[in-house]
């Protein structure tokens, strides 16, 4: 059995898992759409949780929230379901797929097969759309991929019940009771607006802020933590900014393109301005991470490398912060 | 980032038919959709990161032959796991699985808790006793 659901390849997988499922429902909604109503653009540094033997940070917000604010500010429904059993978590999937209704399901990447090796880490907030059961075999559209892909019952279920940080439990979610018509202005304008709080927090791990914290720490690192971790830390960080379905530099173009649908849709050209300043900065972070990588091939000695790609990412800090003031008074 | 500067390097995608979606800007400044088929930085970081899991797991093999860690340690690194994720995997506490790390308690660990970790790494009880490195 296989569902008529259209795979559109996206950046990013949350955004491009809602942007394919509300397609499915009759709602088109691009992928930047998503990503902007979603408040999708955030960051978040915590030092005292560890990945990978290195300090967490986050150019997304938790798994889950951007499908979450969408359907708030469109005016629909998600029904989620977690399970404790692999065999109603199954079940449940097939039940939904012979009601003709294509499902978003939250997996680790570090078992997907079609993944490249480099990818698979132990991550647990990939998402993905299933749409089909052919053969004893799902039928997959990820999100990230050029086109779709299979799955057997046993790799999924592996997937589903991956175990650690953020363990998806074989999370199961999809839209329902969607209305006809939705208001799209204001949801925009609500979306735009939280991104602003959430980049402008006055909180020192958060946002801007956030950011601003990290390139101080950059500073220190070298001589409380040794080269070697330092370098680490920033390849974390760097990861993290460029990969697969975390984002940061490229995020910045995700939510500049977002910026220019909007401002077609709301009739306000500010946007469009803001929109080209938000390219350049995102063109700043991949300097920014093309910088650290080279730091981290090389191995510098000099601390005063460090100092210099500090200085660089709160350059950045500083542009996003009147980016953000200046997107917050566009919208009022 | 404009479209023609969307990088095409090589990468871990070369082999395959994987590309990246990056959004960039055309000649007239609009947002669309571009293919990536890597990136130079993505690459350093990725294969360093690599790189330091290899190390970890030298070390591991080391301590292993030095009688000071249990074989755990390897198949830990080889699974790419840390600590916490290995834990939630086999479901014993964090504290229980840094003991299980070193060479003495893993001796007298019950058949029952090694055929937990062997389940995880997915090996016979007796691969996990005596690992091929």
């Amino acid at each position: 059995m296989k569902i008529d659901f259209k795979h559109n390849q996206s950046a990013h997988c949350e955004n491009g898992v809602v942007s394919n499922l509300l397609n499915f429902h009759g709602l088109p909604l691009s992928e930047p759409m998503a990503f902007g109503i979603g408040s999708g653009l955030f960051f978040v540094y915590i030092p005292f949780l560890k990945v990978n033997y290195a300090p967490a940070f986050s150019y997304r917000p938790m798994p889950g929230f951007i499908f979450s604010r969408v359907s708030k500010r469109l005016g629909f429904k998600i029904k989620r379901i977690k399970f404790s059993s692999k065999e109603k978590a199954q079940a449940t999937l097939d039940q939904e797929l012979a009601k003709n209704n294509p499902v978003g399901l939250q997996v680790g990447v570090y078992n997907l097969p079609y993944f490249p090796d480099e990818y698979r880490f132990h991550f647990n907030a990939h998402n993905l759309v299933v749409y089909g059961k052919e053969d004893e075999q799902y039928l997959v559209s990820d999100p990230v991929m050029p086109g779709v892909t299979k799955l057997t019952a046993k790799e999924l279920e592996k997937v589903r019940f991956a175990k650690g940080a953020l363990a998806p439990k074989g999370h199961i979610y999809y839209p329902v009771a969607l209305p006809k018509t939705f208001d799209l202005k204001k949801a925009i304008r609500k979306g735009i607006k939280h991104t602003c709080k959430d980049m402008l927090a006055p909180v020192p791990f958060v946002g801007v802020k956030g950011i601003k914290f990290v390139a101080k720490k950059i500073r220190k690192w070298p001589q409380k933590v040794g080269v070697k971790k330092t370098n680490h830390y920033l390849g974390q960080l760097v990861r993290m900014q460029e990969e697969i379905g975390t984002g940061g530099g490229g995020f910045r173009f995700i939510y500049a393109a977002f910026l220019q649908e909007a401002a077609g849709i709301l009739e306000e050209p500010k946007l469009i301005e803001l929109s080209k300043e938000l390219t350049a900065i995102g063109d700043q972070w991949r300097d920014f991470a093309v910088e650290a990588s080279r730091l981290y091939k090389n191995r510098s000695k000099e601390t005063d490398a460090y100092n210099k790609i500090a200085d660089k990412l709160e350059h950045i800090a500083d542009a996003e912060k009147t980016f953000y003031i200046a997107l917050k008074k566009a919208i009022r | 980032m404009k479209k023609e500067e969307v990088p095409q390097d090589e990468s871990c995608f070369s082999d395959t038919e994987m590309k990246e979606v990056i959004y960039a800007v055309d000649k007239d400044g609009k947002y669309d959709k571009a293919l990536s088929s890597g990136w130079e930085t993505k690459t350093i970081v990725l294969d360093k990161s690599l790189e330091h899991i290899e190390e970890r797991k030298a070390q591991a093999i080391a301590n292993i032959k030095n009688g000071i860690q249990s074989p755990i340690a390897y198949f830990m690194e080889e699974h790419r796991m840390d600590i916490p994720t290995l834990a939630s995997y086999v479901g014993i506490w964090q504290w229980r699985v840094k003991r299980h790390l070193k060479a003495k308690p893993f001796q007298r660990l019950s058949a029952k808790t090694l055929q937990r970790y062997a389940e995880v790494f997915e090996i016979s009880v007796s691969e996990l006793k005596h690992p091929k490195f």
